[in-house]
């Protein structure tokens, strides 16, 4: 069974639903505290959303230099996969595990709701479960989620097809609006060259339990427990 | 010998600073029409122990390449004095 840890900094609030979620998906999933300074044998390591060291100085900032991510840096760059997901995603940027970096949201406040987004990159372990072009529902919840990267990092990450999810308009007639952060490129997600490192803003633990709602995130997590370690995983490009 | 340092870290020049356009426009509604470019940064203090003026500024440096600053997005300005 595939070894997943789910790593808990001071102020992480989401440790139990991706704990709850990597588990569903059949994995033995664990708790990983950040004093740690070993991963206990994981496969897959899972970066969960909240408010890591309170946010203080930056969002993910001090988070980076706790003990645990030194183990997390030596996994990743074993080609060991890993899941950030929100303050997860904001860690991961400012370990440069992921290029640029997530500010204030453009509109100033906090931003907790459903957005679309759709799955442009499908050759992650975490979305090999998806069809590229797939069309989810997913919530969002943060202040920070606005990704920018130099242009050339831009260009980079569009021509890699290195961008995983981006928000797109709902429906006609939804209330939903896209982009909730005024990121660049309306990027919601993005992934190394690999297909191993995968960063998201929004939170699929959130759904992946018919009684939430259609449970769009679920693949993200059935796909991981399908990861066979030692396999590896190409990035696809976009088939837009 | 010990030193002060201030360090000042703005958001680069730019991109969007959406807490100084807030500022900016919570000022011309409250009667000072005249500030523009407003922006919004960090400030921060500390004490260095260091053996010259030059080594408290370098290891300061290392410490804003590192921690105090996201060279992604923002730059920063160091201001040394003995303390």
């Amino acid at each position: 069974m595939l070894k997943v840890a789910v790593v808990r900094f001071p102020g992480s609030n989401c440790d139990f639903d991706t704990l709850r979620a990597a588990e569903g998906a059949g994995t033995d999933a664990y708790f990983v505290w950040h004093r740690d300074t070993h991963l206990h044998g994981a496969d897959v390591v899972l970066l969960p959303g909240g408010f890591s060291y309170g946010d203080y100085l930056r969002s993910g900032a001090i988070a980076r230099f706790s003990p645990v991510m030194q183990a997390v840096l030596r996994h990743a760059s074993d080609g060991g996969p890993v899941l950030g997901i929100c303050n997860g995603f904001q860690i991961l940027c400012e370990a440069h595990l992921l290029p640029g970096a997530l500010m204030r949201n453009a509109g100033l406040t906090f931003v907790s709701k459903p957005v679309d987004v759709v799955v442009e990159c499908s050759g992650t372990v975490f979305t090999s479960g998806y069809t590229a072009g797939a069309r989810l529902r997913l919530p969002v919840a943060h202040g920070d989620g606005r990704f920018v990267a130099a242009d050339d990092t831009l260009r980079m990450l569009e021509a890699e097809g290195r961008v995983v999810l981006r928000y797109v308009p709902a429906a006609e007639g939804s209330p939903l609006q896209p982009n909730p952060n005024g990121s660049a490129n309306h990027i919601a997600g993005i992934c190394n060259a690999a297909g191993t490192v995968v960063g998201i803003m929004p939170h699929p633990e959130r759904i992946t339990d018919p009684i939430q709602g259609l449970p769009d995130g679920l693949e993200f997590f059935t796909s991981m427990a399908a990861w066979q370690p030692g396999s590896s995983s190409t990035v696809s490009m976009p088939s837009r | 010998m010990s030193f002060r340092v201030h360090v000042r870290v703005m958001p680069r020049t730019g991109l969007l600073d959406p807490q100084g356009q807030a500022v900016e426009h919570a000022l011309a509604a409250l009667g000072f029409p005249e500030a523009e470019g407003v922006r919004v940064g960090r400030a921060i203090e500390l004490e260095v122990a260091a053996h010259s003026r030059a080594e408290a500024e370098a290891r300061v440096r290392q410490m804003c390449d590192k921690l105090l600053a996201n060279p992604v997005t923002e730059d920063y300005l160091l201001q040394v004095e003995e303390a």
